[in-house]
């Protein structure tokens, strides 16, 4: 357990430092931007003494490594500073809007898992039956969907052909549907294909073949002896794909008009509102890390053999 | 090698020969574009915006009147154009680093590692948009987006093969024979890699293009009256209700052309590679 505990905070090490590196690069972009607090300031109508508490806030009158530490200081307490379009100030305008995404990515990766196992299993448990094939056939036809696309299609069959469903914005649980289908459809596919493949792979193992020897029902091999060992991968790729789908909220927000972060940060990098861009920028990195480190330790924990080659390297 | 690319191992793969018949069609598509359009794609007539498909207009007009068939037949030159570019670039760098990482080992490699790591510490889309903001709006900075962010791929998979190589005895063998390093990299160990960087390069050409048209969707890509796909599905998005074919044909299109690049990338993958993990 002890090698597990120095792997973490090994892995929580790199991790630090890849987000340290982001933020000297938001901080060297901000820099570069127009429209950055220096001009800003510049503005004539903004009265002097004000400038001043402004400049000594931000550590504006110091040199530019110390002006980071000011930056960093302040952005790790949440301040990322005011929306140039709305004044308010971006951690509110995050905070508001964080739940909307945060319900959309995880509803979408919830539905994702719970179709994709079952069915993944059954594909490869009957490899090369007609329902394999089918499957096969259909999740490389709905990769190749873009998820705006499908948003489009779907808002034109159920919101203006059949009328079932609100074509866009947040108004209770029905607008949170095609959303929803929008951004699980073409993940489904990934996971479904990884499973899988997964399952087919720990099928040829040779435990595998003990476990039926030993005289095992089929239903207690499977589950199991297949699926637990098929899942570790199955499991890492679900914290990869947490960022990687409020990633994608982006475009599915910005079709459904959803009030989530997603729009928010592309109404931000329209509007070039910098400091937007780069709080929520900053956040989705913090989770991005944080989400990868908890699936490299779950998948150690779940895994002798990744536990093994840790206690090796080390 | 040699015999995995046989002309009848190729063709008896039907996922294989599906994705190279669609491709087909959109190449020809693509290459004669001007012939096949029955109009330029910004020739615009505002007394004719809206139209419903009809023989003049099969995919009907947008609100310009522009005929939104010729804009999605030269949309096709765009998505191959750009397809292509972002692999090669992000292959090109992928590929390079990958091997002498792989090769050099030590702290070259850590650097490199940490760099690919670093491409990761985003998910890819918003990483794009990040590179983008800072560029500024148009179809040549969404390459360079692109490129940059997923040439670490290409980077992870060739490093790991090039590691298992560089220790096999006939790569001993030509080292024994005093041949130089970067001999070895090309003659010994790249010939190796090749099959894997083909079925790569094959899948991430589809993902190029979802993406550049992504970008172009949410109007940080390929700029008006440019007929990228993706723009004018946002601007189509706006008549939805007026005018759905502009949104519906497009998208075909689109699906038609990814779907395309990803049954042939399936089918090479099962052809030469079967247990490659992307």
């Amino acid at each position: 357990m002890s090698d597990l505990l120095e792997y973490a905070v090994r892995k929580l090490i790199i991790g630090a430092f890849v987000v340290f590196v982001v933020t000297v690069v938001l901080f060297c972009i901000m820099q570069l931007m127009p429209g950055d607090p220096i001009q800003l300031i510049s503005n004539p109508r903004i009265p002097p003494e004000k400038i001043a508490e402004l400049k000594k806030h931000w550590g504006l009158d110091k040199p530019v490594y110390v002006q980071y530490f000011y930056w960093l200081f302040h952005i790790l307490q949440g301040d990322f500073g005011t929306s140039i379009t709305t004044g308010q100030k971006v951690i509110t305008l995050i905070k508001a809007r964080l739940p909307y995404t945060l319900l959309l990515a995880g509803g979408s990766l919830i539905f994702q898992y719970i179709i994709a196992i079952p069915l993944g299993l059954m594909a490869a448990y009957k490899e090369h039956s007609i329902f394999d094939s089918m499957v096969v056939v259909s999740t490389i036809i709905f990769w190749s969907i873009p998820s705006f696309w499908l948003g489009i299609l779907l808002i034109l069959i159920f919101s203006l052909k059949l009328k079932l469903l609100p074509v866009s914005g947040y108004d209770g649980l029905s607008s949170l549907i095609l959303p929803l289908m929008t951004a699980t459809l073409p993940n489904l596919a990934s996971t479904l294909r990884l499973t899988r493949s997964e399952v087919l792979e720990v099928l040829r193992e040779k435990y595998v073949s003990t476990a039926y020897a030993k005289g095992l029902s089929e239903k207690r091999v499977l589950i199991f002896h297949v699926l637990r060992n098929a899942l570790i991968p199955v499991t890492l790729m679900f914290f990869l794909y947490l960022p990687w789908t409020v990633g994608g909220a982006v475009i599915i927000e910005t079709i459904f008009s959803w009030p989530g972060m997603g729009r928010l940060l592309w109404t931000a990098i329209s509007s070039q509102d910098f400091p937007v861009v780069q709080g929520i920028i900053f956040i989705i990195a913090i989770l991005t890390v944080v989400s990868n480190i908890a699936g490299d330790i779950i998948t150690a924990c779940l895994d002798p053999r990744i536990r093994a080659e840790i206690r090796g390297e080390s | 090698m040699g015999a995995k690319f046989d002309v009848k191992v190729l063709t008896r793969n039907k996922v294989f020969l599906a994705g190279l018949i669609i491709l087909f069609t959109v190449a020809v598509v693509a290459v004669f574009a001007d012939a096949i359009a029955p109009h330029p794609y910004d020739e615009m007539n505002v007394s004719l915006a809206l139209r419903a498909p009809q023989p003049q207009f099969p995919f009907g007009t947008d609100q310009y009147g522009r005929c939104v068939f010729s804009r999605v037949i030269y949309g096709t030159r765009i998505a191959l154009g750009v397809g292509l570019v972002v692999v090669l670039v992000e292959s090109l760098i992928g590929v390079t680093l990958g091997l002498l990482a792989g090769y050099y080992g030590k702290k070259f490699d850590k650097i490199v590692m940490f760099v690919t790591d670093l491409t990761w510490a985003l998910p890819p889309l918003v990483m794009a948009l990040a590179i983008v903001t800072m560029l500024g709006p148009s179809l040549i900075n969404v390459v360079i987006a692109i490129a940059a962010v997923s040439w670490a791929q290409f980077a992870r998979i060739v490093r790991a093969k090039t590691q298992a190589l560089k220790n096999m005895p006939f790569v001993e063998a030509a080292r024994a024979f005093g041949e130089g390093d970067l001999n070895i990299i090309l003659r010994y160990i790249l010939p190796n890699v090749l099959s894997p960087i083909i079925v790569l390069s094959t899948l991430s050409l589809p993902q190029a293009i979802l993406s550049t048209t992504s970008l172009g969707f949410l109007g940080l890509g390929a700029q008006p009256p440019s007929p990228d796909w993706g723009l004018i599905l946002s601007e189509g998005k706006n008549y939805i209700r007026q005018a759905p074919w502009i949104s519906i044909f497009p998208g075909i299109a689109l699906v038609y052309t990814v779907l395309g690049f990803n049954l042939l990338g399936e089918g090479l993958r099962e052809i030469l590679d079967p247990r490659l993990k992307l």
